[in-house]
């Protein structure tokens, strides 16, 4: 495939941005677009629920690049502007003001939305966290709040407890997990990190499916259980997961199914790629198809997708990897461990607070390696991940037949 | 090429040391980047630059012209 003369990324976050970045960095002279739903300059979200929702960083302390840096890529920032519809067939894009944006090559980048419930929400005192906007809502209304819940024991609800227990606020976490993260962390480390979040006086209400608020005058004042009794509330977070923002792709011709599904080399059709937490992906490594919300996807799926858009042809078979900082502890998780995974330490001391876990499957192989703070370390043992994500070797058809 | 880091925004992950060992490495206790060197000769500079394109906290800043 030749290399296309423009190019337009539709989102522009991290995903977006880097998409963007790496064409240049290759030596791509053509055309760029870069169309994002927000105002300002490109900003990064995992401080959201850290640093800026603490008050330790100022908003502009969350931006991707200076002015220069992105004054040098020499593409052209179309800021709060939305894409509305795309026509995948003629790689037209049309924005909530009516333009109409066509290039040989579109990448969809425009992430996720935060998912509401029906029940929890409408009244004043609920929040949710994806904006830096919303960050700078939450934390006005934190620094008067005295009674916290978060409903969601994902990685954002742990986090944003940790963040507001630190803040001196009586916060109670609630989901329908065992522990917080268990999904992410699998049974064992998630209690571990129930232990932490107890020990820092936050009140951990475990298997517990929140369906309605209490209010008082518009305003929460509790959030009700399916079973038990209310908990009570003068400000509540709820943070139940996220979905891939594709609403806009409904008649676009593309194959939607939690994500904008692409083949291994992150392309949804003829010129048409998706990078970051809005794009769903086959993983050849694993066999199956998967789609990754996390910082580090962002990145590297584009660099990925900067690439195919040049005509390298490479498939995208990444070890998936996060963190989080919680409460002075930092984790680092490279793979995907499983709930049922034997979990084995293979560096440092669980009492001492610092070790290296590996996650087994039941033939014995590793999966998964998780740091508690040992960064470095872990890193160091996701080595022994790569034989599993790495996609088998294109056998040539000589080469078979010998 | 001049690179500097900084240091509070380096969230630990480590990306830029499998990229660019040459160049990065991480402190024991922390996981924090550590600059091995600031100023890499030039069979370095891709993977500096790609390491500053993927670091997750844009914690790497490149002075091509330094």
């Amino acid at each position: 495939m030749s290399t296309p003369s423009d190019v337009l990324v539709v989102g522009a976050s991290a995903a977006g941005l880097a998409v963007t970045e790496s064409l240049r960095r290759k030596g791509y002279r053509g055309r760029i677009t870069l169309l994002g739903e927000e105002e300002g300059a490109p900003y990064d979200r995992p401080p959201l629920s850290k640093q800026v929702l603490a008050g330790t960083w100022e908003a502009e302390r969350t931006q991707l690049r200076t002015r220069d840096v992105l004054d040098a890529l020499d593409a052209e920032l179309a800021l709060g502007e939305r894409a509305v519809a795309l026509d995948a067939a003629t790689r037209t894009v049309r924005t909530a003001s009516g333009a109409e944006l066509r290039a040989e090559a579109v990448v969809l980048a425009t992430g996720l939305h935060a998912r509401r419930l029906p029940g929890l929400s409408g009244a004043t005192g609920v929040h949710v966290l994806r904006t830096l906007g919303d960050a700078g809502r939450l934390r006005e209304e934190l620094l008067k709040a005295e009674r916290v819940v978060v409903v969601g024991d994902g990685v954002l609800g742990a986090e944003i407890a940790a963040t507001a227990r630190l803040m001196g606020a009586d916060v109670t976490m609630t989901g329908p997990q065992a522990a917080p993260m268990q999904a992410q962390l699998g049974h064992d480390i998630a209690q571990r990190l129930a232990a932490l979040h107890t020990e820092h006086g936050v009140r951990l209400r475990p298997d517990t499916l929140v369906d309605g608020l209490e209010t008082a005058d518009g305003r929460v004042t509790g959030v009700r259980p399916v079973d038990g009794d209310p908990l009570p509330a003068d400000l509540v977070v709820t943070a139940v997961g996220s979905t891939p923002a594709t609403d806009w792709l409904t008649h676009s011709g593309l194959a939607l199914r939690d994500g904008v599904e692409c083949d291994s080399r992150c392309r949804a059709a003829d010129g048409i790629y998706a990078a970051g937490d809005v794009a769903r992906f086959h993983h050849e490594g694993l066999g199956r198809s998967l789609r990754l919300e996390n910082r580090t996807n962002a990145t590297e799926q584009a660099m990925l997708v900067a690439a195919n858009i040049l005509g390298e042809d490479r498939p995208y078979s990444p070890v998936p990897y996060f963190w989080t900082d919680q409460l002075g502890v930092k984790i680092q998780v490279y793979g995907l461990p499983t709930p049922t995974a034997t979990v084995r330490i293979v560096e440092g001391d669980t009492e001492q607070g610092r070790f290296v876990a590996q996650y087994l499957d039941d033939e014995g192989r590793p999966i998964a390696v998780l740091g508690w703070n040992m960064p470095k370390q872990a890193r160091q043992h996701r080595q022994a991940l790569l034989d599993r994500y790495a996609p088998a070797p294109r056998v040539e058809p000589a080469a078979a037949s010998r | 090429m001049k690179i500097t880091v900084d240091e509070e925004k380096c969230c630990g992950a480590g990306q830029c040391v499998l990229i660019a060992p040459e160049v990065f490495d991480q402190r024991d206790e922390d996981g924090i980047v550590i600059l091995l060197d600031a100023a890499p000769v030039a069979e370095h500079h891709e993977g500096v630059r790609e390491s500053a394109g993927v670091c997750p906290a844009a914690a790497i800043h490149l002075h091509e012209d330094a």
